[in-house]
Order: structure tokens, then sequence, then C-alpha cells
């Protein structure tokens, strides 16, 4: 790539209709409010509170099992709650109030409120069917009711950005793991969503093809996108990060700037953690 | 008495018996595309999270695959005008019965196909879709039914031709295709040796058109960029070996 061309582009993406955001807009993006998650009679997670400022990258840690890829999940509606509650922009979402209680949306209501969230999963989950473009504009001819030609035009383009702009014609079983989720990303980008979720999104990638997924999120960290990103990734957390949570056995243990975290995690169990990934 | 080629190019020629083919191939495309949609429905009644839809779905599957398929053609053809004055009527002839009896006979087997389809779509494929904001009509469309096809595919195929084999069935109820017109020249000719060689040969090559038609069709879910030049019909012979 000779110029350098943003991912958050609002001549690419267009501005978000119907929103009432401004660029000053005050309060966190998304928080979370004492969230409560069980599975049976575990409870996977039990009261977490978390507030993502606009523009700030949030990375959580914490040993498999602690509950963070179950709270992203939550975070993008993918999961009913048994408690507390979701707000995106200070609105909360997922359910509504019915005399007093929460009731969950329909699933044909959640999803208007997913397009807005989005979501990158570990195992990439492309459409095997469909080429990376088609995987990319599946969201905007579905969802946003773009035409096939506008649909077709940005995803293009925004394959370019994330440099597979000669792989558009490539189905997922035809392209690295590296490449697949780069298309994962820039099919949820292509929404233009107001905050990225990333569940551990190098773990199933070798070696050699982090870099490159990593290369991308630094570049959207940049350009201002509000993400939450669950990894192991410890450089990206100490290099990226605005914040590091740390979560085990489904609570929230400590939370703190990268700098303050790595140098001297307050919580005996951080550290410990901290010792088995280095 | 020997095998006379005569008689057998007779036969193999003969209007009757092509009448009784296309009856035959129209059975199959007929009964076999609305066991596909009876067994979609039963499919999703199966997994939906309704206890009475997945007990009717289950019912109907024991049901269906239990009773001897030529009970059920019979119980159609001859029992139901009986119940059902409706179907005393010019239009309830021994083709729409077959029809009948053979999509909903059908339609049992395809409801298990459909089933393991539906199973062998991954999990995070769903997960994505909704993640994107589709609704679940959506998810299901673009996402999960082209997955489901490709999987249905050979299974489906192999039932197809089942299908076409079972509509000779459909002699017992006097609907003239293949077999009853055989069996009626037999009757008037004692020709058995070159009358069933006729049906045969009829026989392979409809089902040898059917397994060109399926190869094709598996191609197009191959699911791969490199497609072009590939449709020759060395290409079309292969995928046929290969199964």
């Amino acid at each position: 790539m000779t110029e350098h061309r943003p991912l958050l582009d609002p001549a690419l993406l267009g501005s978000r209709e119907g929103s009432a955001e401004s660029p000053g807009a005050t309060g966190p993006v998304l928080a979370a409010v004492e969230l409560r998650k069980l599975y049976g009679r575990h409870e996977v997670l039990r009261g977490v509170s978390l507030e993502v400022e606009r523009g700030d990258v949030k990375v959580v840690l914490g040993p498999s099992g602690s509950g963070k890829s179950t709270m992203l999940r939550c975070l993008a509606l993918l999961e009913a709650i048994d408690g507390g509650e979701v707000r995106l922009e200070g609105r909360t979402i997922g359910v509504r109030q019915v005399g007093g209680r929460s009731i969950r949306l329909a699933e044909r209501e959640l999803a208007h409120q997913r397009s807005e969230i989005g979501m990158v999963f570990q195992r990439f989950n492309l459409f095997p069917h469909l080429t990376a473009l088609r995987n990319v504009m599946l969201g905007l001819t579905e969802v946003r009711k773009r035409s096939q030609d506008g649909a077709r035009q940005i995803a293009a383009d925004m394959l370019a950005r994330v440099g597979l702009g000669t792989r558009v014609d490539f189905y997922p079983s035809e392209l690295s793991g590296g490449q697949q989720q780069r298309v994962a990303i820039a099919r949820a980008l292509v929404l233009n969503p107001k905050v990225m979720l990333f569940d551990e999104p190098t773990s199933a990638l070798d070696p050699e093809l982090v870099g490159e997924v990593l290369e991308v999120m630094e570049e959207l960290a940049r350009e201002g996108m509000t993400m939450v990103v669950v990894t192991h990734e410890i450089g990206f957390a100490k290099h990226v990060a605005d914040r590091v949570v740390m979560m085990d056995e489904g609570e929230i243990i400590e939370e703190g700037s990268p700098e303050e975290f790595f140098a001297n995690p307050r919580h005996e169990r951080s550290r410990r953690f901290l010792e088995a990934v280095h | 008495m020997s095998f006379d080629p005569a008689v057998f190019w007779g036969a193999l020629t003969s209007e009757g018996m092509r009448a009784g083919a296309i009856i035959a191939i129209s059975l199959t495309v007929l009964a076999q595309l609305t066991a596909v949609f009876i067994g979609l429905g039963l499919a999703m009644m199966r997994g939906s999270g309704i206890g009475l839809l997945r007990g009717a779905s289950w019912t109907y599957v024991w049901i269906f695959r239990a009773i001897p398929t030529l009970v059920q053609l019979l119980f159609v053809w001859n029992a139901l005008p009986q119940l059902f004055p409706a179907l005393r009527e010019e239009w309830f002839s021994a083709f729409v019965a077959a029809w009948i009896a053979l999509s909903m006979n059908e339609g049992a087997y395809m409801a298990e196909i459909v089933r393991g389809g539906l199973l062998s779509v991954d999990e995070g494929q769903q997960l994505a879709a909704r993640a994107l904001g589709m609704t679940p009509w959506s998810v299901f469309r673009t996402v999960i039914l082209p997955q489901v096809v490709r999987v249905i595919i050979p299974p489906t195929a192999n039932e197809f031709i089942t299908m076409l084999k079972i509509t000779s069935l459909a002699s017992a109820i006097s609907l003239r295709e293949l077999l009853t017109f055989t069996q009626q020249q037999i009757s008037i000719t004692f020709r058995f040796a070159e009358f069933y060689a006729a049906a045969a040969i009829y026989y392979l090559v409809i089902v040898s058109v059917f397994m060109v038609l399926q190869a094709l069709l598996e191609r197009r879910f191959r699911w791969t960029s490199q497609r072009g030049g590939e449709r020759s019909i060395a290409s079309v012979m292969r995928a046929i070996g290969a199964r």
C-alpha cells in the first residue's frame, strides 16, 4: 500500500442514520452494570461492571474460564443475561421494561441493536459459502439494506484497506488464518459500529500470522475506534490498551492503566496470571 | 424361445414406454421436490423450542418410516376416497394419489437428512450472522440454508434415485408408468426378457442423467474461486466416478 487510507473513513462508511451522537458526546459508549450470567447453577458472571469511554481500547485479561468471552457475548447481546444491564451510549439495550421488570427483546428487535456493535470471534466464523467480498457485503445488504452495487463498492474498498484488495474473490477456505480474521474485521467494521468487541482474535492463529491481525487492530485503535479486546497478547495490552481489566472467576478483580497494571499488579491473582503468561 | 432383438428394439422405441418413462420422471421430480420441503419443515419443527412441534415431527417420521410404502400408496388411493368424499372427484387421479403418498413417505426420510444437514452447520455461523444484526429469517436464508443444501445434495440424490425406482410401485394402483406398461405388454406378448430389458435400459438412462445433474449441482456448491474452464465432460465424469 502506497498511500495510507484510514479504516474509519466517513466517506466510505457514511454518517450513522438516526443517531443523536456528536463528537463531543459525553459518557461511556458501552457499559456493563452488575452483569450476571448463569449456566445452570454455575455463575459465570458475578456482577461485572465495566465502562468503555469513547475511543478507548480496553483490554481484558484473565485465565480461561474466568468469564471473559461470556462477558463479550453478553455485551454483544448474543446471550441473555440473568441480571444487571448493558448500556450503549447511556441507553439500556437488549431488554424492554414491562411493569418494572426487564424482558429480553425478541430476536428481530435485538438484531437491530446488535448491528451497532461489531464482534470479531476467535475462530473467525466467516461464511464458507461466500467469497471474502460477499462476506463483507452481507451485512450491508441484509442489515443496512444497501443495494448490491453500493455494498460491493464499500466492501471492496474496506477489504483493500485491511490489505486484502487482491483477495476479494477468494473463498475463506482459500485464505490463511490471518487473512480470514482480517476479512472478519472488515465484515464487522463496514457496518460502522459504535464499538468493536474482539474475542481472542489471534488465539487460533499460527504465530507468524498474529502480527498482521494485531496491526489492523492497532491501526483501528489509532483512528479512535472504541474497542474491548479479550486477548492473551500481553504486548498488545502494553502498547495499545488505554485500560487493562483483569478478570477471574466471573469478576473483575482489577482495572488500571497498562503502566500501573503491568508494573505493579495490586491483586495476588493478577500477579500469578502475569507470571504464568510471561 | 431366444432373445429377439427386433422385439426388444420395438419395445424400446414404443410410444407407451416413452410415455411411461415421462410419467415416472415427472412423478419422481414432483414427489422428491415436495418431500424436500416436507423434510425441511419437519426438521425445523424437530429443532424448535416448542415441545408440541418436536413431538409432532417425531411422530410423523415414526409413522411414515414404519409403514411399508406400498401400504401407504394403496391407502391413499383406495381408502382415502372412502373416508373423504371430496377425493372421489375426477382430479384425484392415480398420479395425484401416488404423488401424495410418495412425497409424504419420502418426507419422513428427508426430515432425517435435513436434520443432519442443520446439525452439521457450525454453531459459530449463526453467532457471527446474528452479531452482524441479521434477523433470524435472514440468517437462515443467507447463511444456514446454503450450507445445509451443500451437505444434503449427495444423500438427497441417493433418495432421488430410490424414488425413481419406487415409482414402479405405482403400477399397483394402475398408474401407467414404465413398469405398468411393461407388464401389460408382457401379458400380451409373453416376451419377458425383451420387455424387462427395455425397461431396464430406460431406468439406466434416467439414473445416468440424474447423476450428471447431481455432479453439476455439487460443483456449484464447491465454494472455490478456481472454477474457470472446469465445465468439461471430463470433469463431470470425474465427479461421477468419485462417488
